[in-house]
């Protein structure tokens, strides 16, 4: 889904077919909801009908879970709406308390409002703020004073005095200002956990795999799902159809395409009785497979076994959580000081000026200012389409030293080769005749030469004799010339005379059995490749490249990189994994950028792990980060500009600490009148979120974001 | 002095609507998707639903 006439489209499903009742579509989370006869219509013709039109629905039965957290947004929402009510309500009854001083003329109108204001405050107080008082709870439990227990603390001591007062009948109390810290904060997170409802961070391997298989048992084939898969079955995997766990070759012709595991995009011939790993893809016709050990057993979701991936990451506690500790403490301090001090000289101001210490300390500004600042730095990193999983990431971000990257379809582009000719020239009409053979074929690298040669064969050449010899190579007859395309021993097979080597990305062209030359395909590296890591390489940022690929393109990238970066050439998925860990164990901050199911172990192991992705609505490895395959160049911006969060937080916490003190020092001598809390109060509240807000947008509009 | 009682229990009762209307509106799922009717209300033809309707009704003139 991209656009309007893609709703259009979707929502009008049922002038296609009458079949289909309803088709709503959710834009955001690029879903579409169906209702549908089915006496007119099965599933899997409405499923053909999207692919058929171009959405091919993602099959998963784990987004079928999605439903609760609809639920949960709602529950938040109505927290929001019933704060917003009562806060505005209390502040509005609270008016004439502010401006008779204390002093309201009618008798009788004085005590309603405050009982209006108490009412009012109850469902703050239970529903709405429940969340800090679980979380706080929670924390305590954990012997860990989270973010959340100043606020539930604030929360108590403004509420308990305030019910005492108006109990007693002594004053008003603070409910203005006490329902308004809740309102504020829940805003303040809202705002900042606003996060992006059609990407799915945490894919596991399940999610990559088809969901059945057909299996054969006593001679007749059976479809099942792919996790009943044991060891013995026998399996039959067809054209483009995926390998769902590690199997031996039982008859067929095995001709597997790895790219989905390892990036590298030649097929991969198998014989006979040769065990084949799962995660390929098979291309030609049909196999039949003995399965030789169960899907999670197999190699490549033997990572998934791995440790990290039942850890959670990012356990690494926000910086905002130190500071909150010792804003505790030295709350607490101050309040202890304070009584104290009234204790020995004034017993009778004790229960006043403490409670207004409480009140007023409340760390919201100092809140707000972190939830807002990370906030609005999401939605800039999203208009740059780079998907974070939530603010942790950004911290994670702003500490790293070293980058890694992953080769093929990280720097590489996945669709746009580089392809060379060398050899005999060759004629126009020959071009012709080369591009019409290859584009019969569905070989990777036909592909790409096919799309290369940049003639109009709309007058196509009439093919005789196509045969295509899956790994190896084509045979056809154009204009009575005998064309053969393919490997080096393909060639030698037809002509003895001709002995070069293979590197598996050259394709041979001979005609009427003389070599005429080869076609060099090879890599093309995004544009802003060279100068983000110049760019890195001046921010002092280590450099690594880890490739599944073979060495071939090693002189390339020796001049993109520099000498003394170090390139490490077919890396296993676990190889990569270790490799990151042993940079972390040096200290090390690694931030990982990859894009295949190869990396999902790097992705996970690493501070950082963002998955490049050419089409950001499919396929990504579980990962901290999305990141568009066209704006790669902008990392080194991206890297910077989380940093400068780090500062703009902190001098936001300066001033909220600025403001805390002037509250302070008025509430230490009780002084603090409910009209100065109650205006600085959102003065302060206001006044942080638009600073950090202006700050970060200013920062973002700097850096060239 | 009585009317101001009545009127400040008007007027907690005019914005506990407002908030009533809220939270129905919430509840009825106006707030899960905030883009797409944006979107929708442009199509030329009403609801799909209105549509649908028609459609079973051409079938069933055809019939």
């Amino acid at each position: 889904m991209h656009c309007s006439s893609c709703i259009f489209l979707l929502e009008n499903l049922h002038r296609i077919n009458p079949g289909i009742t309803k088709s709503q579509t959710d834009f955001q989370r690029k879903e579409v909801f169906i209702i549908f006869d089915p006496q007119k219509i099965t599933l899997r013709k409405v499923v053909e009908l999207l692919a058929f039109i171009g959405y091919e629905p993602n099959i998963s039965l784990k987004d079928t879970v999605a439903k609760k957290k609809a639920g949960f947004n709602r529950q938040r929402i109505y927290k929001i709406g019933v704060a917003g009510f009562c806060f505005a309500n209390i502040m509005m009854l609270s008016f004439p308390e502010y401006f008779s001083s204390g002093n309201m003329e009618q008798n009788g109108l004085k005590e309603t409002f405050t009982w209006l204001n108490f009412g009012l405050s109850l469902p703050v107080l239970f529903f709405s703020a429940s969340g800090f008082f679980v979380s706080a709870w929670k924390g305590l439990r954990q012997h860990f004073l989270n973010i959340d227990t100043p606020i539930a603390l604030a929360i108590v001591v403004t509420y308990a005095r305030s019910y005492y007062e108006i109990i007693s009948g002594h004053g008003a109390g603070y409910l203005d200002s006490g329902t308004g810290i809740v309102f504020f904060m829940l805003i303040g997170r809202w705002f900042q956990d606003k996060t992006y409802d059609s990407f799915s961070f945490d894919r596991d391997y399940l999610s990559y795999f088809p969901l059945g298989v057909s299996v054969l048992k006593d001679g007749i084939e059976k479809n099942i799902p792919v996790t009943q898969l044991q060891k013995g079955s026998r399996i039959i995997i067809r054209n483009e159809e995926m390998i769902p766990a590690d199997a031996v070759l039982l008859s067929g012709r095995a001709n597997v395409d790895y790219s989905f595991v390892s990036g590298e995009n030649t097929p991969v011939q198998k014989q006979m009785g040769e065990l084949i790993y799962a995660g390929g893809k098979q291309v030609g016709s049909v196999i039949e497979l003995e399965v030789a050990g169960e899907v999670s057993q197999s190699y490549i979701t033997q990572l998934w076994n791995n440790d990290i991936f039942h850890h959670t990451k990012n356990s690494e506690k926000s910086f905002i959580h130190p500071w909150s500790r010792y804003f505790t403490l030295a709350l607490f301090t101050i309040a202890t000081a304070t009584l104290v001090f009234w204790w020995i000289n004034d017993p009778a101001k004790i229960l006043p000026a403490v409670a207004s210490v409480l009140i007023v300390a409340c760390p919201c500004s100092l809140l707000l200012s972190a939830t807002f600042t990370y906030g609005n730095m999401l939605r800039i990193f999203g208009k740059n389409k780079l998907y974070l999983k939530n603010a942790g990431v950004m911290e994670a971000m702003a500490k790293i030293d070293t980058v890694v990257f992953d080769k093929t379809g990280t720097i590489t582009q996945n669709h746009a080769s580089s392809v060379k000719y060398e050899g005999t020239p060759l004629t126009a009409k020959e071009l012709m005749a080369i591009k019409t053979i290859a584009r019969q074929s569905s070989h990777p690298l036909s592909k790409i030469i096919a799309a290369s040669i940049p003639v109009d064969i709309s007058k196509s050449l009439p093919v005789e004799q196509f045969k295509e010899y899956t790994g190896k190579g084509l045979e056809a007859r154009v204009n009575n010339v005998d064309i053969k395309m393919g490997s080096a021993a393909f060639m030698h097979h037809y002509n003895h005379g001709f002995v070069t080597y293979d590197t598996g990305s050259h394709v041979n062209v001979m005609m009427n059995n003389v070599h005429m030359g080869l076609f060099k395909v090879s890599n093309q590296y995004r544009d802003g490749v060279p100068k983000l890591v110049k760019e890195l390489k001046n921010k002092n940022l280590a450099l690594c490249l880890l490739s599944g690929d073979n060495n071939s393109e090693k002189d390339n990238l020796k001049k993109i990189f520099g000498q003394e970066v170090r390139l490490q050439f077919n890396q296993s998925p676990q190889q990569k994994l270790d490799f990151i860990e042993s940079l972390q164990q040096d200290n090390r901050k690694v931030l990982m950028l990859g894009d295949g199911l190869n990396d999902a172990g790097a992705l996970m192991q690493s501070n950082v792990g963002i998955a490049v992705s050419d089409n950001t609505a499919q396929f990504s490895p579980a990962c901290d980060a999305i990141l568009d395959g066209e704006n790669v160049q902008l990392l080194d911006k991206f890297i910077a500009y989380a940093k400068s969060g780090k500062t703009i937080v902190t001098a936001s916490f300066v001033l909220s600490i600025l403001y805390n003190i002037i509250g302070l020092s008025f509430a230490v001598q009780g002084k603090l009148f409910p009209m100065v809390a109650a205006i600085l109060m959102p003065a302060s509240s206001i006044s942080i979120v638009l600073l950090v807000t202006v700050l970060s947008s200013l920062s973002a509009r700097s850096k060239g974001l | 002095m009585s009317a101001l009682f009545i009127l400040i229990g008007v007027s907690i009762l005019v914005a506990a609507t407002f908030l009533g209307a809220f939270l129905w509106s919430v509840k009825s799922g106006q707030y899960d998707d905030d883009y797409t009717p944006s979107v929708r209300m442009l199509f030329d033809d009403g609801t799909a639903k209105k549509t649908s309707e028609t459609n079973q009704n051409s079938i069933k003139s055809k019939k």
